[in-house]
């Protein structure tokens, strides 16, 4: 009889094969629920045909060009909602009498579904990137502005008497304080946030545009060709979980994690 | 300098409390406000070391508070070299009772923050370490405080004070949470670096032992609304030893029983 002591942090062999144990299995089952079935592969394609057709998607680009102009569109408006809804969080979060003023707007705005926003976009901006942008824009503003005010709000007192003991001037408030002690909360925003993003641009692409692995899907379901439809969901996924690994990255920068160091 | 005039000075706050807490006080209500501090009038010359002491929710902080200009007196002035506080200011370094430093800062960033006018790098980076190794964190420049213990944290903000070169540095418990054996080497270093720098140094203890082996002068606060009850000049030669000083053996049995405590051990 022989036992082993791992040590802390030492990874079992093969630890690295789970997460790929997890995707077979999902495979598997949806093989045998596609055979079994009785569907058709017109209405159930098994992963076979799926991933045979998008291999035909990829060759001939239509995959990777659709999937480019709905990272472009969700970049677009992750980084502006990013950079107008952390500074008004700030500042909210700053200024405690203007946030009664202005948090019961954003508090009533915030439930109101980007996709309700969809005819409005349309009507405003008109068919294109525009109106996706604004709602991808819109889905994660108010997450931002709120987790924000809330990170600020949160910064121990003591902080801003020690700032002022050592004669901060007001920028220094913000850029010596105020946002490194909100670093690693906004960080935890972003993560949600893009992730909303990505739920949001397919929606609107399924409306205004013509790219886009939104419109590919509705496309596909136009003609008919539910693998294709199925190609783009997981090229959806794909992107996801690339996204959510880049963001982890980000909290594990040091600036991000003097909160989670312990000794 | 650092010499401090506080005249008069009340602070009371909005009472919460419904009922009055007792009619036969008129002190302690007057109209809806409660007063904490009632008439302290003190005079603290530059270079002394004062130690306040004081049952817990006298005041006492306040006070310090007050004086270092977080909060505003009620009634009264408080002078600094004969000018009215009039906010926190780098001429008079409040230390905090848990720990103030930047926990995104590294040490040698924090005890910089009073070095910014500095403009040189070099020159502030040599002050910086000056300051880290007279507290004997030299090594440790790079880390984040939570990677320090407590008392090399404490160890740690005392630099940062003592970097801005403050006429008074206010001290809130500052040995509070510490081990023993810490408490007693940081309160040895307290007593050095005032005999080295001889700045003002404010202090507030729970300890009556810091107290007496640390001060040049006691000031305890009690009653209700809190007043000075006793302001004593100690002019002991240090070191301090209670067994080899009777005088100073007697005066502590004296402050233990001011304190409420019949036998001191």
């Amino acid at each position: 009889m022989t036992t082993t002591v791992r040590r802390k942090g030492e990874k079992q062999p093969y630890a690295y094969l789970m997460p790929f144990l997890g995707f077979f299995a999902l495979l598997l089952i949806w093989d045998v629920l596609a055979r079994f079935s009785g569907w058709s592969r017109e209405v159930f394609p098994g992963p076979v045909v799926v991933l045979v057709s998008m291999g035909e998607l990829l060759a001939d680009g239509t995959l990777v060009r659709h999937t480019v102009a709905s990272l472009f569109r969700v970049t677009v408006g992750f980084y502006l909602a990013a950079a107008l809804g952390i500074p008004v969080g700030i500042a909210l979060g700053m200024m405690k009498a203007t946030r009664s003023l202005i948090n019961p707007l954003i508090q009533f705005l915030r439930p109101i579904s980007p996709l309700a926003w969809i005819p409005l976009a349309m009507l405003w901006f008109g068919i294109g990137d525009p109106p996706a942008i604004f709602l991808i824009f819109l889905s994660s503003f108010f997450p931002l502005v709120v987790s924000t005010t809330i990170a600020v709000d949160g910064i121990n007192p003591t902080y801003f008497h020690v700032a002022a003991n050592f004669n901060f001037s007001r920028t220094e408030i913000i850029t010596r304080l105020v946002i490194p002690a909100i670093i690693p909360e906004v960080v935890t925003a972003l993560r949600m946030t893009v992730t909303i993003s990505w739920l949001v641009v397919v929606a609107a692409e399924m409306i205004a545009v013509q790219s886009g692995l939104g419109f590919l899907i509705l496309d596909s379901r136009n003609a008919l060709r539910m693998d294709y439809v199925m190609d783009g969901m997981i090229a959806i996924g794909l992107v996801g979980l690339t996204l959510d690994y880049l963001m982890r990255q980000l909290g594990d920068l040091e600036s991000a994690s003097w909160r989670k160091m312990t000794h | 300098m650092g010499r401090i005039t506080i005249e008069k000075l009340n602070k009371t706050y909005a009472n919460r409390r419904k009922d009055p807490r007792s009619d036969d006080d008129p002190l302690l209500r007057q109209g809806d406000r409660v007063v904490v501090l009632f008439d302290i009038d003190l005079n603290i010359m530059d270079g002394e070391m004062v130690c306040f002491l004081g049952p817990s929710g006298c005041g006492k902080s306040t006070l310090l508070r007050i004086i270092a200009g977080f909060e505003a007196p009620s009634d009264g002035r408080v002078q600094i070299n004969g000018k009215p506080v009039r906010g926190p200011s780098a001429d008079h370094i409040f230390v905090f009772q848990h720990s103030g430093l930047f926990p995104w800062m590294t040490v040698a960033e924090n005890v910089g923050l009073g070095l910014r006018h500095l403009k040189n790098r070099r020159d502030r980076q040599e002050h910086v370490s000056e300051f880290i190794e007279m507290v004997e964190l030299d090594g440790f420049e790079q880390h984040y405080p939570r990677q320090l213990s407590g008392g090399m944290q404490r160890r740690a903000e005392l630099a940062r004070a003592l970097a801005v070169n403050p006429d008074i540095m206010i001290m809130d418990e500052p040995f509070s949470g510490l081990d023993f054996l810490t408490h007693m080497k940081m309160r040895e270093e307290v007593v050095n670096m005032h005999a080295f720098i001889q700045k003002t140094i404010l202090l507030v203890t729970h300890n009556i032992d810091d107290a007496l082996i640390m001060g040049d002068r006691i000031v305890i606060l009690g009653g209700s609304p809190t007043r000075v009850i006793m302001d004593r000049t100690l002019d002991f030669p240090r070191p301090r030893d209670f067994e080899k000083s009777p005088e100073l053996s007697l005066l502590r049995s004296e402050l233990f029983l001011m304190m409420g405590v019949n036998y001191a051990v």
